[in-house]
């Protein structure tokens, strides 16, 4: 499987990925730039962490509508996975790709810690490689963490199963606990959590390496 | 034409930097405040547009990037 990591001015973990998918995980994986019409032969698209266009206006509402976006809308409408991680899944979002959006901590702290998460599915092209109802620890890094939907939307969420991800100690205020969803084709995952950097034994988990190794099978 | 646009978190979205701001406020004995919102106030220079077609204008801008819908409202004065 070939990775494409999308590199947005402001983004700050696209080289954590692509450390991770090439070293460890020891695939193909190339940078995309923001301004790229295409996404060329890349067979999963991840957005990464970061600040992209320095979160103005809103966090990810510039970078949902670069040139790249319009790629990956494409992309994904054939069945392609896309992963957004923390300002990923905030772009994700902003690009109506998923549903609901991310505002400000309920604390107004930026937060960055190991996180608690349970695994709510392991039935998607992302989660297969964990056992359902695993409680797996990824760190968290940001400041607009707090997933927010209205109550018909989270309805929606819940019956159709796109909760994938929830805290076990919630720390931003996010609606349901919630940490990271697809969407209703599964085939799009956004989570706040950083996978990429619980991806070795020496930076203290490994958790997060399951969900590269569930995408490359996928 | 300029056209100042606020955009403002809807009715029920939580607000914690309105609530800080509060705080802060009552810290400077302004006890009389019951609450804050914090929203974005936005200045467009549409020179040589007409009225009409900046409405519209304005409502594209504002559903497509300006306001996410999710959230936020908006509402606008033409001058």
């Amino acid at each position: 499987m070939k990775f494409g990591v999308v590199q947005f001015p402001g983004s700050n973990c696209d080289q954590d990925c692509l450390y991770v998918l090439r070293k460890v995980l020891k695939r193909d994986a190339r940078l995309l730039w923001h301004a790229a019409g295409d996404l060329g032969d890349v067979d999963c698209v991840i957005l990464p962490g970061g600040f992209s266009y320095g979160d103005y206006l809103r966090t990810g509402a510039m970078a949902a509508h670069s040139p790249v976006m319009r790629a990956v809308s494409t992309f994904a409408d054939r069945g392609g996975p896309v992963l957004g991680i923390c300002n990923g899944f905030q772009i994700l979002c902003e690009a109506g790709l998923l549903p609901g959006t991310l505002i400000r901590n309920k604390n107004l702290q930026f937060i960055c810690e190991p996180c608690a998460l349970r695994v709510e599915r392991n039935d998607t092209r992302f989660t297969s490689q964990y056992r359902p109802g695993e409680t797996v620890s990824i760190p968290i890094a940001h400041q607009d963490g707090h997933y927010y939907i209205d109550e018909a939307g989270l309805e929606r969420l819940e019956k159709n199963r796109q909760i994938v991800f929830r805290y076990t100690s919630n720390p931003n205020g996010s609606v349901a606990d919630i940490a990271g969803i697809v969407n209703e084709k599964g085939n799009i995952l956004g989570m706040m959590p950083h996978p990429e950097r619980a991806s070795e034994k020496i930076l203290g988990s490994e958790d997060g390496l399951k969900l590269w190794m569930s995408l490359n099978g996928s | 034409m300029k056209a100042k646009i606020y955009v403002t978190l809807k009715k029920g979205v939580h607000d914690p930097q309105g609530e800080a701001v509060l705080g802060t406020l009552k810290h400077l004995g302004f006890k009389d405040v019951k609450g804050v919102r914090v929203g974005k106030y936005i200045e467009l220079n549409l020179d040589g547009v007409p009225a009409d077609k900046a409405r519209h204008r304005i409502d594209a801008m504002c559903a497509k990037l300006l306001a996410n819908p999710v959230i936020e409202s908006y509402s606008y004065e033409l001058d």
